[in-house]
């Protein structure tokens, strides 16, 4: 079984480039050139020295002692989160800064949700000194206002994008409609594993650096370069992808993709795109997507903003379909504990999205002793307005239990 | 002979066709919007199947696909109303939208049903040619459905000779890089690109769309194509204006007379 992009641009049934003629001409220009750049010793070099020495990689694998002790495994923490801009994201926007430079493209547009992929946009193009445009769903805009502020202090425009939900799909939309209207010069950053051939391809590669780190730290820490277990979060798809690259092929390496159950799938208010999902076309590629039975795109929900988004790429609808990884699901909920037990348990807030990855962790059976890695993709910082929220829930708790005690003894005296 | 082949063999220039979005404006508008469009000298219709993300759209489609989709329209819903469409309806229709609600209600179960209720053409922008000459083409052929394809100022030469190839009624000349939506009118470079087209000979005749908004850009456009397409002019109108037979003729009246 081969887990890759075929020539066609088609993982099993999943894939393709099913995209108006407008955009045929950039796309297939980025479909000619990306492996040929991306394998020439100047690209290669360039992405290598700014990953080291600008995002400050190699990232660490660290074993949480605690968490460990708690699931009965051998835990490991891939620290996406120490990366420049706090997230797996920049390993993407560096490479495909890089990569509009070698097409000849003046110009950069981007999506995105929780800002993430946003700010790592914003942050390449003040770099490369080049002008940058950032859709982003009015919503968002509201509930990730930190990230907005960066992305403009770095010089970036960032347009409100008030069709649809106003959330990731449909600033997504709006950076493909704006692409269709400035075709030259204009290059799109597309944020994860999505979209049309050969994008998905291409952000998986750039993200593989993740897992690629994975083998030989592993090595050196456990003494082989497989773990049993790897646990990554799913909304689009990348910091998954990254995390599972270099095992896709080795099957004893279990895969485990986590994806956003909003209030749970029951309610309808979930963005579990392989629970809820049908295979259909979404942004450009054949994959899972929840829709109508007309064929409508439904709208997800998510506390997350990265993972609020109602398809998966071509890569995880495979590695579903075929049954190479293992889906869960954790609810806002769920996901909300699971940040504040790593943070509590090992001083590090996560990133909401990341939180999802670390929510699995009580659903999932374990083999005693197991290494187990999951993918920390970012930092809360962006969070902290859900994490106040839920800090204040906690202490109103306490506060109510508090008074029952003290209610309680006074009446048995 | 499918109605789309016949129109372009007696009519070779100010080919006037319309899109509009069924269940746009109201749920039920779409034979009576059809038959005024006929009634005041359109040559040609491509009803629009609204979908909840039209990628090739500007705001005013955008807003039409929502209102449609809110007042409940579906393509079964929209084939039910059309099934007695020739009865009073002659020109040639084609339906237009996106790939994906026309791959979940099955392509070849919806081929079948249009030509059928007597559908001449379809235009599924986001459905590549690759793709329809491996999978659809011989469906397409099953039920005499003629596919149209798009062309933009990005298209190469070659290309578009391969688009030529799988081409039957016409060819959609996109008129610039951009999203649907009107325009006041053409700059040299569209015009340039229009007379390159022109000059290229294709064998199957081509349709201005994009743009095309009132009595002068159609004019623009005619004196290139075959014709033109007008979308989001339209729309607009019914919008503002609503679907009476009297708001349509109006409205005809501004670009023919
Ligand atoms: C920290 C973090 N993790 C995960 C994601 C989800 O994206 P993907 O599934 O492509 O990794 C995001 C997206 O914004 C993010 O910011």
């Amino acid at each position: 079984m081969d887990y890759f992009v075929n020539k066609k641009g088609y993982y099993g049934k999943f894939g393709g480039a099913y995209i108006p003629e407008m955009l045929y001409p950039n796309v297939k220009e980025l479909e000619e050139n990306y492996l040929k750049i991306m394998e020439s010793e100047a690209f290669k070099n360039e992405f290598a020295s700014l990953l080291k020495n600008y995002v400050g990689r190699p990232s660490p694998l660290y074993y949480s002692e605690r968490l460990s002790g708690k699931y009965g495994v051998k835990l490991y923490l891939k620290r996406e989160d120490l990366n420049h801009t706090g997230s797996h994201k920049i390993n993407n926007t560096i490479g495909q800064i890089l990569m509009a430079r070698f097409l000849g493209k003046k110009r950069i547009i981007a999506e995105t949700g929780a800002g993430q992929h946003g700010v790592a946009t914003a942050t390449v193009c003040a770099r490369e000194g080049v002008e940058c445009v950032v859709f982003m769903g009015a919503t968002d805009v509201a509930r990730q206002k930190p990230n907005v502020e960066k992305m403009e202090m770095l010089g970036a425009t960032v347009i409100p994008v008030e069709s649809g939900n106003k959330t990731l799909k449909d600033a997504t939309n709006d950076a493909i409609r704006h692409w269709i209207s400035h075709p030259d010069e204009t290059h799109y950053i597309i944020g994860s594993v999505v979209g049309p051939h050969p994008y998905p391809d291409m952000v998986a590669r750039f993200q593989s650096v993740i897992s690629k780190e994975m083998r030989s730290q592993l090595n050196k820490q456990t003494g082989s370069p497989l773990p049993d277990k790897i646990i990554a979060c799913v909304g689009g798809g990348s910091n998954a992808a990254g995390a599972f690259y270099h095992y896709l092929n080795e099957n004893k390496v279990e895969l485990i993709a986590v994806e956003a159950d909003g209030l749970g799938l029951e309610t309808g208010h979930t963005a579990a795109t392989t629970a809820a999902g049908t295979p259909g076309i979404i942004h450009g590629s054949m994959t899972l997507l929840m829709q109508t039975g007309d064929g409508q795109i439904i709208e997800p929900y998510s506390i997350s903003a990265g993972l609020d988004y109602p398809g998966i790429g071509p890569l995880h609808a495979h590695l579903f379909d075929v049954n190479r990884a293992g889906f869960y699901r954790a609810t806002d909920q769920e996901a909300l504990d699971a940040a504040f037990e790593l943070t509590r348990l090992e001083g590090i807030i996560p990133a909401l999205e990341s939180a999802h990855a670390l929510a699995a962790l009580p659903k999932i059976k374990f083999g005693k002793g197991e290494v187990v890695v999951v993918n920390i993709s970012g930092r809360g910082d962006k969070d902290m307005e859900a994490y106040r929220k839920h800090l204040l829930a906690e202490k109103r708790m306490k506060f109510k239990k508090e008074r029952f005690k003290y209610l309680f003894w006074k009446f048995i005296k | 002979m499918n109605r789309i082949t016949e129109l372009f063999n007696k009519k070779k220039r100010n080919v006037l066709s319309f899109y509009f979005t069924a269940g746009h404006p109201e749920p039920d508008s779409t034979l009576s919007i059809l038959k005024s469009l006929e009634k005041n000298g359109a040559d040609m219709v491509e009803i629009g199947m609204p979908f909840s993300d039209p990628l090739a759209d500007g705001p005013v489609i955008q807003q039409s696909s929502q209102i449609a989709l809110k007042n409940g329209m579906t393509i079964k819903k929209l084939l039910a109303a059309l099934e007695s469409v020739r009865e009073e309806v002659t020109i040639p229709l084609l339906c237009m939208g996106y790939f994906n609600t026309v791959l979940q209600f099955g392509m070849e179960n919806f081929c079948k049903t249009i030509s059928q209720i007597g559908i001449d053409g379809v235009i599924l922008p986001d459905l590549p040619l690759e793709v329809y000459s491996e999978k659809y083409q011989a469906i397409f052929e099953r039920y005499g459905i003629i596919p149209v394809f798009l062309i933009t100022p990005g298209t190469s030469d070659e290309r578009i000779r391969q688009t030529e190839k799988y081409s039957k009624g016409f060819i959609y000349m996109v008129s610039s890089a951009s999203v649907t939506g009107a325009k006041k009118g053409f700059g040299n470079e569209q015009l340039a690109y229009f007379k390159r087209i022109k000059e290229m000979n294709l064998s199957v005749p081509v349709m201005a769309g994009f743009g095309i908004s009132d009595k002068f850009t159609f004019n623009q456009v005619s004196d290139y194509a075959a014709g033109g397409i007008i979308g989001s002019a339209f729309v607009s109108h019914l919008q503002k204006e609503g679907a009476s037979e009297n708001s349509i003729g109006e409205f005809i009246k501004r670009i023919v007379k």
